[in-house]
Parts: structure tokens; sequence; C-alpha cells
């Protein structure tokens, strides 16, 4: 590490922190232990600030900050666990399971699932919002992977780690609000696309059982990520 | 361009302009032309040959004359009459009585209330200039103050200047100006770009349509000094595909600009660089939303990204970036050349200068209207508005669009500014105001509202993607007659959260009509729901669906 970077204190949940001057609250507050709940953020991707999940308190600005995208300041006072953010949390999560069809006893990834985790742990126990029940397809027709529109969370976490490691940018969005969807190429099948290297990156970043292997029955789809931090990290000392 | 040369163009273009005793003014923006007023003009030129006047008087096109529903509009001799709803049948009569008295049946007495209560800052020159001529523009002192602040004043004076204007942004946010500009200027990148924010997505508003068809070199003008004084090199408008008028208009006028050296290299052959490019947005409403237009222009898809880092700071390209509205630019060369003063003695204490609104609604004159900041709603609605249409009760005004809220009747002799339109549960905005009456249900007008947030929403972030489609399937069976007070409160709940929890303001504001639907017409809702009936009649109720129990 150079020796020009500064260092921060600052606080969080009133513990003592110290930080590098460009790191971000989230990436300190793992950094000690302290959990912050997020569904977009992996380490080894850009931040995306999206899932709102991270967002916490900081003393003496009015609005929100999410964690995965603000910056340490000196002497910045920091909550991640008010009975606000805890209540706002649970209902985020509900909009979550409100959206698409997320039925975890008929899934791949149930007992693997980064958002039925979340829904442990911020005690989300029911959903009081009407479910939306959308009309969504699976996507079969490539030779190894399956996409399930039903499950998909629109983290883009697939999308990033297509194109920012793989660097073959098959995966996209396209619409918009409610209507947003990832699709393969320009909307083509998966099987049919050219672009796509069969790496699989993206069934193992991918949070639930919307992206999973084929042949997987029900809660058998377990996701490898310790490969990202480490290639992430590898580019970095390249350039 | 030396100021000989700057002066001479200006002073023969006004000997032109004297040349000719009478002229004709047809407005040529989308208001009027949607009216036919292009074949009035055709019909008015070739009347004047006829009459062999053509001589003594000139004919031309020009920007909004303000009345844009009782056009076509025609301005005589520099505004001596005002004729509205000119047919090609009125063409003989107008140039026959060009010298004489104007011709009574057409004529718009200009002690109307809808003239006498306005002030024009940001609009001097529309319906004055034909928007198509940069010589006109010279004629009335165009670009004198792009040239002195050039040649007589330093970056850090300029900004000093709008700062003591007490100019705040005109497009929605109402940011100081001046310092917005000093922490540009401030910023350090090795490339500045000044962007020009065209996208004008909130239904029903068409201010910057009008002011860039009616007077595009002042929208250039304003970029310019912006760029000088923040130390900028490139310039973008981003302005929405559905306009193409002013797209047009805009095209022309750089290029005549760059012709006569008033932009590109070395403009007025002083050090100062400035080039000005388009960027067409394809209607997105969220591409209005600074970070998502700066992703925009990039290449990227249109979608927002978490504020700080703000784009003054990291913006286009990740170089320090000043985004202001069409609006904020067109004030700019009337601060400049009548000084600060000028300026912040309109308006009140924290709202300084002039607001132009897009009047529409059940009101007897809709149109483009600029008004002193602090005057109040009801000289707005009654005396520049005409009032009711149809003898109609009055019910409400909605400003700000998809973000802004229903002011009642009780509010309306609160004076327009931001921090009183914010304290009655709306805000400024950019300028849409729509007068409702007694026939409009305030469910079906947040439902309608919602439903726009719902399509225009990037689908991003969560609470905005997910709650606003909840938000709106609650209203529909509120408006059904098929809700419960439950959800109703439900609702209520959602507000909650996406006010918090959205990314950008679109999610952060989108329960806004909401909120001061319910706040002001809460009875509204609950004959709805529990009484199952809308009171205005515009809601269609259902019959009751069976429950399974
Ligand atoms: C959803 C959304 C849409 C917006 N649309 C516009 C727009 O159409 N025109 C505009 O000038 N500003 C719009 N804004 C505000 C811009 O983000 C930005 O604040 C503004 O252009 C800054 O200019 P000003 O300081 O001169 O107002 C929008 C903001 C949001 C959140
Ligand atoms: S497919 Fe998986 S990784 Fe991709 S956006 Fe959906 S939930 Fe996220
Ligand atoms: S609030 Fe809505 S429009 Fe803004 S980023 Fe979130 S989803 Fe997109």
């Amino acid at each position: 590490m150079s020796a020009s970077v500064k260092i921060k204190t600052l606080t969080i949940d009133d513990r003592h922190v110290g930080a590098r001057e460009n790191q971000t609250i989230l990436e300190v507050a793992r950094e000690n232990g302290i959990e912050i709940p997020s569904l977009c953020y992996i380490d080894g991707l850009s931040a995306h600030g999206g899932c709102r999940l991270c967002l916490v308190e900081v003393t003496g600005i009015p609005q929100l900050l999410p964690a995965c995208m603000t910056v340490v300041e000196e002497r910045m006072e920091v909550s991640t666990q008010s009975e606000r953010l805890r209540k706002l949390r649970k209902n985020i999560l509900e909009l979550y399971f409100s959206e698409r069809n997320h039925v975890c006893s008929v899934c791949v990834s149930n007992g693997n699932c980064e958002l039925q985790d979340m829904a442990g742990e911020t005690g989300m126990d029911h959903v009081h919002f009407p479910y939306l029940y959308p009309d969504l397809g699976v996507d079969i027709t490539h030779e190894r992977f399956a996409m399930d529109d039903n499950r998909c969370i629109m983290c883009t976490r697939c999308v990033r780690v297509c194109d920012e490691i793989e660097g073959a940018h098959t995966l996209d969005i396209k619409d918009r609000g409610i209507e947003t969807r990832i699709i393969t190429d320009l909307d083509q099948n998966w099987g049919d696309s050219e672009t796509c290297t069969l790496c699989g990156k993206c069934v193992h970043v991918c949070p639930t059982g919307a992206l999973f292997e084929k042949g997987k029955s029900v809660g058998e789809m377990s996701k490898r990520r310790q490969f990202l931090p480490y290639l992430a990290l590898m580019r970095e000392e390249k350039r | 361009m030396t100021p000989e040369e700057f002066k001479k163009i200006g002073d023969a273009h006004r000997k032109k302009r004297k040349d000719f005793p009478n002229n004709i003014n047809v407005c040529t923006a989308a208001g009027c032309v949607s009216l036919h007023s292009e074949k009035v003009k055709e019909a008015l030129e070739g009347e004047v040959k006829k009459q062999e006047k053509h001589k003594t008087c000139r004919v031309s096109g020009t920007g909004c004359l303000g009345p844009c529903a009782s056009g076509p509009l025609v301005s005589i001799n520099d505004g001596q009459a005002l004729y509205a709803g000119v047919t090609t049948d009125d063409v003989p009569e107008i140039v026959n009585n060009i010298d004489k008295n104007p011709v009574k049946r057409l004529v718009v007495p200009p002690d109307t209330p809808f003239f006498a209560h306005q002030k024009r800052v940001a609009l001097e020159h529309c319906g004055k200039t034909d928007p198509e001529s940069l010589n006109d523009y010279l004629a009335m002192d165009g670009y004198q103050a792009l040239y002195d602040t050039l040649t007589t004043m330093s970056p850090l004076e300029v900004i000093e200047v709008m700062v003591n204007s007490g100019l705040r942004g005109r497009g929605g946010g109402g940011y100081p100006a001046g310092l917005k500009w000093s922490t540009v200027e401030k910023a350090v990148g090795e490339k500045k770009y000044v962007v020009c924010n065209a996208d004008e997505g909130d239904p029903g508003a068409f201010m910057d349509r009008s002011m860039l068809e009616s007077d595009p070199h002042s929208v250039l003008e304003g970029m310019a000094v912006a760029a000088y004084a923040v130390g900028a090199s490139q310039g973008y408008v981003y302005i929405r595909g559905e306009y193409p008028l002013a797209i047009k208009r805009l095209r022309n006028a750089i290029r005549q600009a760059e012709k006569s050296n008033l932009l590109g290299k070395h403009i007025c052959e002083t050090p100062f660089s400035f080039d000005v490019d388009i960027r067409l947005g394809a209607g997105a409403f969220v591409c209005g939303e600074e970070t998502a237009l700066i992703a925009s222009i990039e290449g990227h898809r249109g979608i927002p990204r978490p504020r700080p880092p703000y784009p003054a700071e990291y913006g286009l390209w990740g170089c320090p970036t000043l985004i202001n509205n069409v609006e904020t630019f067109a004030n700019v060369t009337p601060i400049i050349r009548n000084g600060a003063d000028f300026f912040a003695g309109i308006g009140t204490e924290k709202s300084k200068g002039t607001k132009v609104f897009a009047l529409a609604g059940s009101i007897k004159n809709t149109g483009l209207i600029e008004v002193p900041m602090g005057i109040s709603l009801r000289e707005i609605v009654y005396d520049i508005g005409g009032g009711i249409i149809e003898g109609r009760k009055f019910k409400a005004v909605q400003t700000g669009g998809p973000s802004g809220g229903c002011i009642p009747e009780e509010y309306l002799d609160m004076p327009v500014d931001y921090e009183s339109l914010a304290k009655a549960g709306s805000i400024m905005g950019s300028g849409g105001m729509i007068v409702m009456d007694e026939t409009s249900c305030m469910v079906d007008v947040a439902k309608y509202f919602m439903d726009f947030c719902r399509t225009e929403s990037c689908g991003k972030c969560v609470p905005c993607r997910v709650g606003t489609a909840q938000m709106h399937n609650i209203l529909t069976n509120i408006s059904r007659g098929q809700a419960s007070m439950h959800e109703l409160q439900l609702l209520e709940e959602l507000c909650d959260v996406l006010k918090h929890t959205s990314l950008c303001g679109l999610g952060q504001t989108a329960a806004n009509p909401v909120l001061s639907t319910i706040r002001f017409f809460r009875d509204e809702y609950i004959a709805h729901i529990t009484h199952k009936t809308c009171p205005a009649g515009v809601c269609t109720i259902e019959p009751e669906k069976e429950t399974v129990s």
C-alpha cells in the first residue's frame, strides 16, 4: 500500500473504527464484523446501490445513505441497526417477496438462498403487501444453465460479473420499472447466444434460484463465490 | 468578433427594423403552429405584397406570445396590438388596417389581467424576435452579456453576480445557481462540462420547449457565460426527441452562433473557447434526473446513481459538470445585463426573480406565463387565468407534476415561492400548473400520477419499482370502490417507505400526489372506500367482488 493513503476514524454503531480514506462504510463495517444487510452488493464487483437494504443513518444528514456507495469521512457517526432502519428493511424485503413468485419450497436454491436468509435475519416472517403474481417464464434453452425470471430480484450481479470480470457482456437489462428483466444478448434465447462463454460466473453470483445449473433439483443448487474477490484482486494487481 | 463589428451588426439590424415602420409578428411556437399559424403567416406575406406594403411592413415569425389557447396569435407593430384566433380570412383586413386602427374584433385588450400581472425576464424576447434569426437577437442586445463577461469580468466576478442575484435552479430542486457554479468552478478536473437539461418530462409542462422554440440564442448565451465562469470548454443540450421544432431551432441557432464566432474557438477573439452539441433523449422521464441524464449522454442505460458524489464534482465521464435547467440558463443574460440587484429586487426573501409556468386545466386562459415569485395562487388562477371555466367551482391547483401535490382552496392566498409550496405539501417543480375544478376526482388524479411514476420508474431500486406498482394497484382498487380502510393504511405506509428508501428523486417524491390528496381530500378517499361512491362522478364503481370465507 502506498504511503500517501490517509486514515480516517469514525464510529459505526458507537464502535470506534479506522478506515482508509477511499473505503466505503460497508467495507469498513464488514472488516470489523459489523453486519449490514445487502443483496446487490458483492465483493469483487462494482457497487450498484439498488437493493436499498444497506441504507444507514449518518448523524447530521437527513437522508439515509447506501453503505455500499458512501465513502467514509473523518468523525462520521454511522448507525446501522436503529428501529427505523429495521422496519424499513423489513418493508423492502416484503416488497421483494411480493414482486415475483418466490415459492421457496419448490426452488432449487431452497436453503441456499440469500433472499431467504435475509428474511430470516431481519425477522420478516410474513408479507403484508399483496402478492403481484406476475406471469413469468423460464429460459432452459442453454445447454448447461437455466434462468428463472420468477426468482430474479434484479440485483444485476449477473450482468456486472459477465461484463466486468468475464468481459462477455452477454447479460443485460431490458424495459423499465416493474417490467425490467434480465436478457441475454439482444433478448434472444440463452441457448442461441454467441457471446456466452459458458463460464458460469453469473450462476454462482446469483443470490437466489434465478440462475442455476441444469439437473439440480429442489434445494440442490448451492453457489460458490470464493473465486470472485480473488479474480478481482488479481486484476487490480495486473493494472 | 471585435466590439465595433459587434455593435455594427446590432445597429444595422436595429436600423433595419426601424426601416419598417410596420411589422407583423406571427407566433410560430408549437402551440400556434398546431393551430396552423404558418398558413396565416404565408397568407399575410402574400397579402402584404398584394397591397404593396412590403416596403414598409415586415412579416416575421416569432416565439410564444402567451395565451396559447386562443391562438393563432399575431402581434402588430411590436405589441401595439395583439390579435387572437386569427384565420386566413382575417388577413386582408389586418394588412389593410396595419397603419390605421387595429381590427377591433380580433384584439386582445392590452390591459387584460392576463398580461397585467406578469413580468417577463426569462421570456423577455419571446414574441418580439424571430427565433430563427441571429440578427434579430443581436438587435435586442443579444450576446452583449457574453461579450461583456468575456472582456471585462473574471470568472469569479461572474459567479459573484450569480450568487448575489439569488437565482435558484428552475428544474425542480431550487438549488442556488450561484453556489452550484462556484462548486464546479472550484472542482478540479482536466476538462469540465456544462449541460443544459431540456428533458422536460413532466406531463403537461411545456415551458422549456417554448423557451427553446422562441428564443434559443438566449439559452446558448446563458450556457456560454456559465462555461466561462466555471471553466468548461464543452457543452451539451440534452433535449427530448419529442420536441422536433425546438431541436430544429436550437440546431439552427448553434450553427448561426458558430458562424459568427459566438460559439466555438476563441469566441469574440478572446482566449475562451466553447462548443455546444445536442444530445437527444428518447422520452424517458427519469433521464431528466441529472445522474441518469449523464449516463444517457455517455451512452449507457439512463438510470440514476446515488449522490454524492454530485455531478459538480463527478459528472460526465467523471469530470466536474454543471447541470442547469433551460429556464435557469435563460435567466443568466438578463441578470448579467441588468445586474444582480435588478433580479434580486423581484420576488420574495428566499425566492428571487420570476418563474415561468405552463398554465393548464379548467381555467379560461391557458398558456405560458411568467410571474414574479411571491404572487398569490389566487392571482394566477383568477386574474391571469381568468377563473374557472363554465362557472364551475375551484377545487385544487396541482404543481410540480408527478413529484408535486394538489393545493386546495384554503391555500389560494399563499405566495408562490419554494418554501410556501413545500409547506403546503407540494413543490415548485419545473413549472407545470394544472387547475382542477369540482369535476375532478382527487383519487383519480393520484392514480393518474402514480400510473405515470410506475411506468416511468427505471426499475433500479426495489422500493420505487415494486412500491409504485403496489400503490397503483391500491389506488385502482380504491377508485373502483373495492378497497377497505386497511388498504388506505397500506398506501400511507408505502408512501413512507418510498420517500425514505428510494434511490432518486422519482421514487422519493412519487408519493407526494398521494400524500397531498390524502391530506386535503381524505373525505373523497373515504367516500370511495366506505360509501362506494365517487363524489365527482369520475370513477366507475364496480360491484363488490364476491369474497370466499
Ligand atoms: C425524476 C426526475 C426528473 C427530472 N426531470 C427534469 C427535467 O426534465 N428538467 C430539468 O431541468 N430537471 C429535471 N430534474 C432535476 C434535475 O435532476 C436537476 O436537478 C436539474 O436539472 C438541475 O438544474 P437546476 O439547478 O437549474 O434546476 C429531474 C429530477 C428527477 C428526480
Ligand atoms: S438473475 Fe440472479 S444475479 Fe441476475 S439479477 Fe436476477 S437475481 Fe440478480
Ligand atoms: S427511485 Fe425509481 S427511478 Fe429512481 S433509481 Fe429507483 S427505481 Fe429508478
